[in-house]
This record gives C-alpha cells, sequence and structure tokens, in this order.
C-alpha cells in the first residue's frame, strides 16, 4: 500500500520534472535522425522561455506565450539550419555558438521580466477516461500540465511518423546515407532543413513549459544545463522516440528519488545530481554498446556536398 | 510528396582547396568583427546612446588609460591560458568544452594549497600553481579517459563537469570551506599574504600569471612547429585514418591532450583566485565565462598558437568593454555574452568561405549531364583530401 503511494508519486512528480527534457530530447532526435546535430539545444530552450514569458505576460494568454515559445526555438534553429546546411560550417561550432547565444539574447531581452510572478500561468488538468486507470491513471494522467500529456503523445507521433511512413523513412536515410538519397533524385538539404526546424520549434516548446507552467516566471539561470542532458537523453535513447520517453521518465525518477534524501545531504550536492547521473548514463550507454556508436546515424555531423564521400 | 522535390543542375560548382589563404582568412575574421560591432552599434541606439560618444568611451577606458589597459590585459590572462589549452585539444578534435569546470577545479585546488598547509613562504605560490594544475588536468582527464577508452561523447561530459565543479565550490563555501565571517554572500577565507599574487603597481594585473601564460603560449608553439609530439598532433588533427597508418597511438596523444588543455585551464583559475579575488568565491564570480570564451579565442586562432595573444588580447577587450558598458553607460551586463555568441557564430559561418570558391561550370557540362549520374561524375574528379594532404604535409 504505502510502497504503491511511493512509486505512483514518483512517477508522477518524475514526469513533470522530465517534460522538458521529453520535448527538447524529441526534437533533437528528429534533428540528429536526419544528420545533422545541433549543440544549441540550451539556447532555444531559453529563447523559447523568455519569448513566451513575454508574450504570455503581455497579452495574458500563455497558449500565445506557448506558440511564441516554440517559433522563438525554431528561428534559433533557423540560423543553425543556414549556418549548418547551407553554408556547411562546422555543425558542432554552429550549435555551440547558438547556445552562446541563445543564453546572453533571452537574458538581454528578459532583463524587464526578471522576478515577475506570471499572473495567469499555465494550469493542471487530467486526462478525461485515462485519469480513472487503476495505478496508471494517478501515474501518468493525473495532475499534470497540457504540455506533459502532449509530450507523451508526441513521442508515439515521432515514432510513427520516424519509423512507418515514407516521410520518416527519406528522414532516416538522409541521415544515413545522403549520397544514395541524392543519387535516388531527392533533396537532401529541404529534409535536413525541416528535421532542424521541427527540433528547433520542439526545444522552444520544452523552455516554454519552464516560463509558463512548471515555474512561471523568467530568470536567467532557468534553463541550467537541462538542454545539455536533453541531448545526452537523445543519445541515451539511441535516437529512438519511445526510448527518449522510457529514458525520461529514468532520469526523472532518480532526481525525484534523490531530492528525498533531502534532510540528509546539503542542498548543492544534491543539485550536482542530474548532472552526474547524465554522465552516468552516457558511460552506462557506450559500455552497453561497445566502442562503436551503434545506433548512431551513419551520417550524423557531417554536412552534406554532393560528390563528397 | 517528397518525390516531387526533383533537383536542378546548378549553374555553379565549388571548388574546394586545401589551404585557405591567410589574407583570406584574416579579412573573413576581421569582417565577423565588424558585423558584431555593428550590432553593438545598433544597440547603443536601441538602449538611447549616442553611439560616437559610447565607442569613445569604450576605448578611452579599455586601451587608452593604462587602469583600463590594465583591466583589458588582466581579463586576457585567463582567456589565454585557457585559449591555449583548447587550441591544442581542438587540433587532435578533442572537442572540450570544460574549460570552465576546470578552471573552478583549478581555483579549488589552488585554495586548498593556501588555506590548508603550512608550506614555507615562497614555495606556497609555486605549490599553488602546481595543485591547480594538477586539479584541472584531472578535471579533464576524466571525460578524456571516457572519449579514449569507451567512446563517450566528451562535448556533453565535458559541459557536465562545469556543472559539477560549480555546485562543488558552491558547496565548498557554503559548508566546509565557509569563512567564519561570512553572512549572506558566501566565501572561504581570506588567503594568507603568502598566497597572494603581485600585481603591477596600483592595478589588478597579476603579472606572474601572464608571465606564465606567455612562457606556455611559446612552448606550445614550438612544440606543434619542431617536435615529433608536434608531428602527431598535426597528423591526427589532419586524419585519423592517416594516423592510424602512421602508428600514432590516438588515444595516448588524446588524453595528453586533453590532461594538457585542462592543466593550462587551472592554471587559469589559479590566477584568477589567488590574483583577483584572495579567496575562493561564487563560482560566477570566479569565471565569469571565461571557459566558454576560449573556445571562441582557439577557433579565432584557427590553429595556430601564436595567435591566441591577439585572440586573448580582443577578448579581454570585450569583456573589459562590457564593464564599461554597465558601470559607465548603464548598458545591460549582457552584452558581452551577446557579442561573444555571436562573434563565434560568423566566425563559423564565415569558415568555408575560406576553404574554397564557387566557379561556374562550363555551360556544355550542365546541358550534357543526365540528374542521376551526378554525383558518380563528382566524385572521380576530386581526390580524397584527407589523408593526402596529412602525408603530404607531415614532414616539418
Amino acid at each position: 500500500m504505502d510502497v504503491d503511494v511511493l512509486v505512483v508519486a514518483t512517477v508522477a512528480r518524475a514526469l513533470a520534472f522530465a517534460t522538458p527534457l521529453l520535448w527538447a530530447a524529441l526534437g533533437e532526435v528528429i534533428a540528429e535522425r536526419s544528420g545533422v546535430v545541433n549543440l544549441g539545444v540550451e539556447g532555444m530552450m531559453a529563447l523559447g522561455a523568455v519569448t513566451g514569458f513575454a508574450v504570455a505576460f503581455t497579452t495574458g494568454d500563455v497558449w500565445w506565450g506557448l506558440a511564441a515559445a516554440g517559433l522563438a526555438g525554431m528561428a534559433g534553429s533557423a540560423l543553425h539550419a543556414f549556418v549548418a546546411i547551407t553554408l556547411r560550417a562546422d555543425a558542432y561550432v554552429s550549435g555551440l555558438s547558438l547556445t552562446m547565444l541563445g543564453l546572453g539574447l533571452s537574458a538581454l531581452i528578459g532583463r524587464a521580466w526578471v522576478g515577475r510572478p506570471l499572473p495567469d500561468p499555465m494550469r493542471t488538468v487530467d486526462v478525461p477516461w485515462l485519469r480513472d486507470l487503476p495505478l496508471l491513471g494517478p501515474m501518468l494522467f493525473q495532475g499534470q500540465y497540457v504540455l506533459t500529456y502532449a509530450a507523451l503523445l508526441a513521442a508515439v507521433v515521432a515514432w510513427a511518423l520516424l519509423f512507418h511512413t515514407r516521410g520518416g523513412l527519406v528522414l532516416r536515410s538522409v541521415g544515413e546515407n545522403p549520397t544514395a538519397v541524392d543519387a535516388a533524385g531527392l533533396h537532401v538539404r529541404p529534409v535536413r532543413y525541416a528535421a532542424v526546424l521541427i527540433g528547433g520549434l520542439l526545444a522552444g516548446i520544452g523552455g516554454g513549459y519552464l516560463s509558463l507552467a512548471y515555474r512561471p516566471s523568467w530568470g536567467e539561470g532557468m534553463v541550467n544545463g537541462l538542454g545539455w542532458i536533453a541531448l545526452a537523453l537523445a543519445i541515451f535513447a539511441m535516437w529512438h522516440p519511445l526510448r527518449v520517453v522510457l529514458a525520461g521518465l529514468l532520469f526523472g525518477a532518480c532526481f525525484t528519488l534523490a531530492f528525498r534524501l533531502q534532510t540528509v545531504f546539503p542542498p548543492e550536492l544534491l543539485t550536482m545530481l542530474p548532472y552526474a547521473f547524465t554522465v552516468l548514463a552516457l558511460v552506462f550507454t557506450a559500455w552497453r554498446r561497445g566502442r562503436h556508436a551503434f545506433g548512431a546515424p551513419e551520417a550524423l555531423g557531417r554536412p552534406y556536398l554532393r560528390g563528397e564521400r | 510528396m517528397i518525390s516531387g522535390l526533383r533537383r536542378q543542375r546548378s549553374l555553379h560548382r565549388w571548388e574546394p582547396r586545401a589551404e585557405a589563404p591567410a589574407w583570406r582568412v584574416m579579412l573573413v575574421t576581421l569582417a565577423a568583427v565588424g558585423v558584431a560591432a555593428l550590432v553593438v552599434t545598433w544597440v547603443f541606439v536601441a538602449y538611447g546612446v549616442a553611439p560616437g560618444e559610447a565607442w569613445a568611451t569604450i576605448v578611452r577606458r579599455t586601451l587608452l588609460e593604462p587602469r583600463g589597459l590594465s583591466e583589458t590585459v588582466r581579463k586576457a590572462i585567463p582567456l589565454l591560458l585557457a585559449g591555449i589549452g583548447l587550441l591544442l585539444a581542438f587540433r587532435a578534435r578533442f572537442w572540450n568544452i570544460g574549460a570552465e569546470g576546470q578552471i573552478l577545479a583549478g581555483a579549488i585546488g589552488a585554495t586548498a594549497i593556501a588555506l590548508f598547509t603550512e608550506l614555507p613562504g615562497p614555495l606556497v605560490v609555486p605549490a599553488m600553481f602546481l595543485a591547480g594544475m594538477l586539479a584541472g588536468a584531472a578535471w579533464g582527464a576524466v571525460p578524456a579517459l571516457l572519449k579514449a577508452r569507451m567512446g563517450v561523447n566528451e562535448i556533453i561530459t565535458t559541459l557536465m563537469f562545469n556543472y559539477i565543479a560549480l555546485y562543488l565550490v558552491r558547496w565548498l563555501i557554503n559548508g566546509p570551506w565557509k569563512a567564519r565571517s561570512a553572512t549572506g554572500f558566501s566565501y572561504s577565507e581570506r588567503f594568507p599574504a603568502d598566497a597572494v599574487l603581485p600585481t603591477l603597481g596600483a592595478t589588478r594585473l597579476h603579472w606572474p600569471t601572464l608571465a606564465i601564460a606567455l612562457v606556455l603560449v611559446a612552448v606550445v608553439a614550438l612544440l606543434l612547429a619542431r617536435s615529433r609530439f608536434g608531428f602527431e598532433v598535426e597528423v591526427l588533427g589532419r586524419s585519423p585514418e592517416a594516423a592510424r597508418y602512421a602508428g600514432i597511438d590516438a588515444g595516448r596523444v588524446t588524453l595528453l591532450l586533453a590532461a594538457l588543455a585542462a592543466g593550462a585551464a587551472g592554471l587559469a583559475g589559479v590566477g584568477e583566485v589567488a590574483g583577483i579575488h584572495r579567496r575562493l568565491v561564487e563560482p560566477t564570480q570566479l569565471s565569469l565565462g571565461y571557459g566558454y570564451a576560449a573556445i571562441l579565442v582557439a577557433l579565432l586562432a584557427r590553429g595556430k598558437a601564436l595567435a591566441v595573444v591577439p585572440a586573448a588580447l580582443f577578448l579581454g577587450f570585450v569583456f573589459a568593454a562590457g564593464d564599461v558598458m554597465r558601470v559607465s553607460l548603464r548598458l545591460p551586463s549582457q552584452l558581452p555574452d551577446v557579442v561573444t555568441g555571436l562573434v563565434l557564430l560568423l566566425v563559423v559561418a564565415s569558415e568555408p568561405l575560406t576553404r574554397g570558391r564557387w566557379v561556374r561550370r562550363d555551360p556544355a557540362e550542365v546541358a550534357v549531364a543526365a540528374p542521376v549520374a551526378a554525383p558518380v561524375a563528382a566524385t572521380v574528379d576530386e581526390p580524397a583530401a584527407g589523408a593526402a594532404d596529412a602525408s603530404a604535409e607531415g614532414g616539418g
């Protein structure tokens, strides 16, 4: 009885914590499946969080804020797409500069809103019917934000699109062997652009969740490494949308359980845990798959130039 | 839907070249900096500050006045140390984003010596530099080991180690190392006089760290140009494949470079605590993002060790100018971060421009070529770049 309550509470808390990670990691899975690595997730989430908050604060409507958050993330990713795909510059450095620029810009834009709570933040809701399921209901379908349920749905949709449609096949092929896709008479770059833009949209929504729902406010340290953890999550899940959900829940559960140790450990050491756990998760992934990056898209991180192998 | 996107043969062909001419690299870099300066000017206008006057104030307070100039150089010190380290790491394709955490690790090492050992006076400072370097190197060696032995992505691990170092420092100054006098803000006890670096006159320019940084730059330049190790780094950076054929142990070289790079960043951390703060302080005040800016320093230098000096001075200027904007012009303190990110983006975006050019195709070629045959035909007239280059230029 008591154990049930603990498990239910832990999973529910874990899901709330993992929601921004799920959005951002799903976006990164889609982008990386097309062969474009985007290290700008942290910056895109910060841009999404600050833009979402500013728009929601001004219009008084969180849904406009959410739309703006997604668009802001997308705008950031467009910059990366142009530099990494069209100009064929180093995708790693380009993503990194997007993170630095995004963090700097969001701090600059958000100065006016620091320390002001959102008057009308996003509210938690239950999912009709599913909420009454035994065990699963209280774990997954009660008292969460719409964005949390939507993240679970997005993972299923991403999985279906990636693995069970022709478009998904093309996207994955572009990430594995762009030369073959090109030889088959299809364009490589528009597909990569689309994947990166979708990735940016989802990262922006993840940022919006932070500033509109999870902690309805804005502060410079809001994203605080979650974007980088999402990048690690994409690797840990081996670029598979459904495994992203499982991995996200596992991450969330570990942090939630760790925070129950608050009486034993000083807060600074507990705050350290998500980052330490991320390193451990990457080590575990590497150990499980051996020395070769099994599961990674073959052409990941390589710009495509026709005629180059 | 997607099959509708049939492509057309373009009128131009991209012609890559092995080595970018120096003047072109220079021009492109200056253009990137120029664009960033334009953006800053626009920000001045947006905030209602007269741009001409603002720039004049910045130049006077960072370059012309002796005190201002000393601040510019002082801020360039950690950038020099971390930057020359990253230059080494990047040349071996080890993407160390963790200089920030390695600076903090170095500061922790130096503080441990300064506060908790009873060394004779003249030995304290050398011991602090040594401990800081080792602490930084250890902090960087863990991700390097994981990368070399297991193939764990170093970009994410080095970054995670930044956060871990940040909270470690925060824990130390709030817990075991907290000063008795500290209320409100947290910091450690003040360093004893023997553990404080001398500064140039009344400025905050801790010259011993600057001297170490300059010597290190010279040593690295020499090492890269003249030694066997430099040759191995060169080959590894150009083509891991060629390195394997040449019998170079990539794991060993990567590990060594990563530890060297992290050790250099650790030295920067020693300089900050022993030269400026004279105690262990809040991590975001201890390093103002020098570890991230150092990435730009290394990239601006484009693999040339001596070029780290002007690159670090330029970013030292950006940081010092940020202070002037905040204090004298009352502009937001986040501007330097935006400028750093912007210059980085512009530099990486313009990089391909230095590596090749578009040439017009022969009209006959455009007309004749069948779309499906195109990729095959194009691969033939273009030799594989990496391996051939490395073996041809490796003699020096």
